[in-house]
């Protein structure tokens, strides 16, 4: 957008505004970054003090009380496992509905995303019974099928319409050619959607980080995610502000720095691309 | 193998996608009419529709469904008045508009155990918080948010996630409106109101209506913000239908009756599906 614009009076209010309201909004963020540098007695101090020398004591020490690594590691495995499992079982079926139209394919797709209509808390009882008899309760494994599955319409729904920009002249090419099914996908459909694949990868990845039912219903000290090291903070023991906002601070940096990066495509695969 | 091929690659979405639909489904419809309590497992029968009326005549329940209801509405209400006045004030370029949006957006990314605890404790602290700060600067005794205002609270956590969200979305709806239309309408000299009346808000009603559905569909099963800051007290005062069903289940362990509310749930998260599914069905048409 290189149209050119003058400094007028609206273009000054509308800066002072905008920042204004963006300031106001990121300030409680604003305002843990700050306390996780603090002591705890400058965490709380009254009045507040902005001018501090910064110490990364706290972080040294939520790692230290309570295993952050731990509980790091099980976020990054959950989350990474169910997008890549999420994503080998979707690009198929996006695949064949992109490329080997089907009558029922808009029945399907629908069907899809009214599974995820069903709120979480409804199948509560039934997953906890079956993660208990199971012998999953507390597991990494429990949280990357329910992951997995939670997020799997948003991934058909996102691949679909990545595919669907493809034209399919191209794919039909590669088949005359005698190309296998797979060497089809993997030298030429992967190659082309490859930002479609990342940005539902993207996506994935946020959502599983942040999920924060299942993680406190089917998990605690063992199979527990970043969500759930943060909940047990809950618990009144005294004032650790410093020391929650740095445990906070490790829990968000990583999906809110890619956040950032994946903000528009998060905002299509959320609105199933009902709007543009 | 053409018609074979797109079914078997098919198959194993829809086939986990189903038993995770049908399997949960069937077990709480089951549930909801035997007796089964996790801490008295020798007692079990069918006893028909006696959960459901356990779960509805109980007194937390119409309490729940108000709870719900302010919950869904203040917050749906605050995010599409605000969002809209946002995306609006950020459509014009001005200086520094790429920061502008990364700060804007970053509540959206935090998990709400980390947005439940900085409010919480950070801000709604009586004492040390900052906003107590801020009515001490003034002059004006610091509120004790979470105990006597417990709902208003959540709906505030709440809001500051979600209002990025709707932001994000209008911004991308008046990012593709037709701009010649709105030089036209300047050129003849109209008002920023009438601008505002007949063509920005006629054009956001789209999204405002996706926004409005995709968080009915979120926000009816807040959960997270609740569990790590009033425990849905003090007394039931910011328990909604989600918490209640979960202490029905693990903290009371009456997995029949919590069954039984599980439905009643899902029966309200239904009629609100089917209005985003008929508008999102509309859009695959095209």
């Amino acid at each position: 957008m290189a149209r050119q614009t003058t400094f007028t009076p609206a273009y000054a209010a509308r800066t002072v505004g905008a920042w204004a309201v963006a300031l106001l909004l990121f300030f409680p963020l604003g305002w843990l970054l700050l306390t996780a540098f603090k002591t705890e007695l400058q965490a709380i101090a009254i009045p507040p003090e902005l001018f501090f020398s910064p110490t990364l004591e706290n972080f040294h020490e939520v790692q230290e009380r309570s295993d952050y690594l731990h509980y790091a590691w099980n976020s990054v495995v959950t989350s990474v496992a169910s997008t890549l499992i999420g994503l080998a079982i979707a690009a198929p079926a996006a695949y064949a509905m992109a490329f080997h139209k089907g009558k029922r394919d808009k029945d399907i797709l629908m069907w899809m995303l009214s599974t995820k209509m069903m709120p979480a808390v409804g199948a509560l009882v039934p997953i906890y019974v079956l993660a208990q008899k199971s012998h999953l309760l507390d597991t990494q494994l429990a949280l990357i099928i329910v992951f997995t599955l939670s997020n799997l319409p948003i991934m058909v729904w996102m691949l679909y319409s990545a595919f669907k920009d493809i034209p399919n002249e191209i794919l039909e090419a590669a088949r005359m050619d005698g190309a296998t099914l797979w060497q089809e996908a993997s030298k030429v459909l992967l190659p082309l959607s490859l930002g479609g694949f990342a940005s539902t990868g993207l996506l994935c990845l946020v959502l599983s980080w942040n999920e924060a039912f299942w993680s406190l219903n089917l998990t605690a000290a063992q199979g527990g995610t970043l969500a759930t090291l943060i909940a047990s903070y809950s618990s009144p023991e005294g004032l650790f502000w410093a020391k929650l906002s740095a445990a906070s601070l490790m829990a968000i940096a990583p999906i809110v720095i890619f956040g950032w990066f994946s903000q528009k495509q998060l905002v299509q695969g959320l609105t199933f691309g009902a709007v543009k | 193998m053409n018609r074979l091929l797109p079914r078997l690659l098919l198959t194993p979405a829809v086939a986990t996608l189903f038993l995770w639909m049908i399997v949960p489904l069937v077990m709480t419809i089951y549930f909801s009419v035997i007796r089964y309590n996790l801490m008295q497992p020798d007692q079990t029968g069918f006893i028909g529709l006696e959960n459901f009326e356990y779960f509805v005549t109980d007194p937390s329940f119409g309490t729940a469904v108000i709870n719900t209801l302010l919950l869904l509405g203040s917050v749906i209400g605050i995010t599409v008045i605000f969002g809209v006045a946002i995306a609006l004030l950020i459509n014009e370029p001005f200086a520094g508009r790429g920061l502008v949006r990364v700060l804007l957006i970053s509540p959206f990314f935090v998990m709400p155990t980390v947005n439940a605890l900085l409010w919480k404790n950070m801000m709604m602290n009586p004492i040390y918080g900052v906003l107590a700060q801020v009515w001490m600067f003034f002059g004006a005794t610091p509120v004790d948010w979470l105990t006597d205002h417990p709902l208003f609270s959540i709906i505030v956590m709440v809001s500051w996630q979600w209002l990025p969200f709707a932001t994000l979305i209008f911004m991308t709806a008046l990012q593709s409106m037709n701009r010649e239309q709105l030089e036209a309408a300047r050129m003849d000299g109209a008002t920023y109101g009438q601008q505002l009346r007949y063509l920005y808000i006629p054009h956001l009603g789209r999204s405002v209506a996706v926004v409005v559905m995709i968080e009915m569909i979120f926000l009816l099963s807040v959960f997270a913000e609740i569990y790590t800051t009033t425990g849905g007290g003090p007394g039931d005062a910011s328990t909604n239908v989600a918490f209640l069903i979960f202490k029905q289940a693990l903290l009371n362990f009456d997995a029949g009756v919590a069954s039984a509310g599980a439905l009643f749930a899902v029966v309200l998260a239904n009629i609100a599906a089917i209005f985003l599914i008929r508008m999102v069905g509309k859009n695959l048409d095209k």
